[in-house]
């Protein structure tokens, strides 16, 4: 293990291999990264794999979009396939208040140039075939929106990044960061010591565990809850290709593996805050019944498992990234709320531009993390599961 | 679906470890000669203990050929975790709608 790094990343999920990958793009290789488990093994291994720029904020719509140019660019970029595939994302909408917000969604979606529009319940059931619209009055679909596959996608960032000079240590734990007068020196972990004199929190669920071994003097509210996913087996390929979202069934989403069939989901259950993961025969019940609705024919196929993993949640429901200015360079880019996967490629590109350009032309101010102390919270992101 | 590596006409391509996932010998050696020795991330990789019979043929082969190739003793290689449903169960079952009212 090396000794003295110029840059070490906390968080061997996606979050922190992207950043550790775009800082050595830009040839700032000189960067460690610490994972205390296996990489992704934190949130990313246990998301439920959509990508969508179907949000209700500027801010969100626009670092999506610009994630999902990168997405459709990563094969190549990174050299490994990530099964990005443009599937589409489908909000059924049962009532005139949640077509009307959905409906002023769009618009403001298709004001940065996402081609997102409102369909009726028939040209929904043209898309998924199987759907049930009973009581659905209209649907917000967006074809540009999709998925991945959260394995590959770690797997290529790292090979990428070490291809570019990074070094990544599993089982390697944070244990502590030494500070002096507002200037970090070292991180302590379970190996050893690194001397570094900038360090990036990317520990999303742990997060606040690494401010406060910092002594980070900024309230930055970050808490984990469990949710859940399942997967069914595999059933005939292209029968629900896009993402199918419903609010009024709990914030039920559900999708079929490109390659492999099964389908895959999860609704609004959470715990916590906590850290224990175990799933619950409460979620699988509940995610069953709310499958049936939406696909009655799934009411007909197995589940082969259900897994746990966390929502690291603040309080709109947006990350917080950025830089921590009582400590020189310590930076943090955590708390996605359930949507670090698809925000993965541009909070990358977006924070590795603010360490080395000192700018970046990504709107990084809405996920100051100063936000909850100045009580400057942002509209609630769009967010199921 | 999506291979980790390429076809080559090596015979370890032939011999089948996960039959849920169609997972070959010789993908889970390429990923051990990579470096990526835990069974964690080769479950993940390759889905091996993934499919409908979570891991009841697979795991015990993976981890011999894990001991095997990194000289490790099985035991020291830990089993990834089970979880419920053990066997497949039917959504609607789960759901509580396989009975009378399911005839509509």
């Amino acid at each position: 293990m090396k000794s003295e790094a110029k840059t070490v990343i906390i968080g061997g999920g996606i979050i922190g291999l992207s950043i550790a990958y775009n800082l050595a793009k830009l040839s700032e290789s000189d960067v460690v990264v610490l994972e205390k488990g296996y990489l992704g093994n934190g949130s990313t291994f246990r998301c439920g794999t959509g990508i969508r720029q179907q949000f209700g904020d500027e801010a969100n719509i626009r670092m999506m979009k610009r994630s999902v140019e990168i997405w459709e660019g990563l094969k190549e970029e990174l050299g490994h396939d990530v099964e990005f595939t443009q599937s589409g994302y489908l909000f059924l909408l049962y009532d005139e208040e949640e077509l009307e917000s959905f409906k002023k969604n769009v618009r403001l979606q298709n004001k940065f140039g996402v081609p997102s529009r409102i369909i009726t319940p028939e040209e929904a059931r043209e898309i998924v075939p199987l759907l049930n619209t009973d009581g659905v009055i209209g649907a917000a679909w967006n074809h540009t929106d999709g998925k991945a596959n959260p394995f590959k996608a770690v797997f290529a960032y790292a090979e990428a990044a070490k291809r570019l000079g990074v070094e990544i240590y599993e089982y390697t734990e944070a244990k502590g960061i030494k500070v002096e007068n507002g200037g970090i020196k070292a991180v302590v972990t379970n190996r050893g010591e690194i001397k570094t004199g900038r360090v990036i929190n990317a520990a999303n669920a742990w997060a606040s565990k690494i401010n406060e071994m910092a002594g980070v003097p900024v309230d930055i509210p970050i808490h984990p809850y469990k949710h859940q996913g399942v997967k069914t087996e595999p059933i005939k390929p292209g029968q629900i290709e896009p993402m199918v979202v419903s609010f009024k069934h709990g914030g039920v989403y559900l999708t079929q593996e490109a390659n492999q069939g099964g389908v895959i989901g999860g609704y609004g259950l959470k715990y916590g805050p906590t850290y224990d993961i175990t799933p619950t025969y409460e979620f699988l019940r509940g995610v069953s019944y709310r499958f049936a609705r939406i696909i009655p024919a799934l009411k007909y196929v197995n589940v082969i498992r259900i897994w746990g993993g966390f929502y690291a949640e603040t309080p709109d429901g947006n990350a917080t990234i950025g830089r921590i200015n009582e400590i020189d360079e310590f930076y943090i880019a955590a708390g996605f709320s359930g949507h670090g996967f698809m925000l993965a490629p541009v909070v990358g590109e977006a924070l590795a531009e603010l360490i080395v350009d000192g700018k970046t032309n990504k709107p990084l101010d809405f996920y100051d993390p100063y936000r909850f102390e100045r009580g400057e919270l942002r509209g609630k992101a769009i967010q199921m599961g | 679906m999506v291979k980790m590596t390429e076809n080559t006409g090596d015979p370890r391509e032939k011999i089948i470890i996960c039959r849920c996932n169609d997972v070959t010998q010789k993908e889970i050696e390429d990923l051990i000669d990579r470096g990526i020795t835990d069974i964690e991330e080769i479950k993940r990789l390759t889905r091996i203990g993934m499919g409908p019979c979570q891991g009841r043929t697979c795991i015990p082969l993976v981890i011999s050929i894990i001991a095997r190739k990194t000289g490790k003793k099985p035991d020291e290689i830990p089993v990834p975790a089970t979880r419920v449903p053990v066997r497949p169960v039917m959504m609607g079952v789960l759901a509580g709608e396989m009975g009378d009212d399911d005839e509509e």
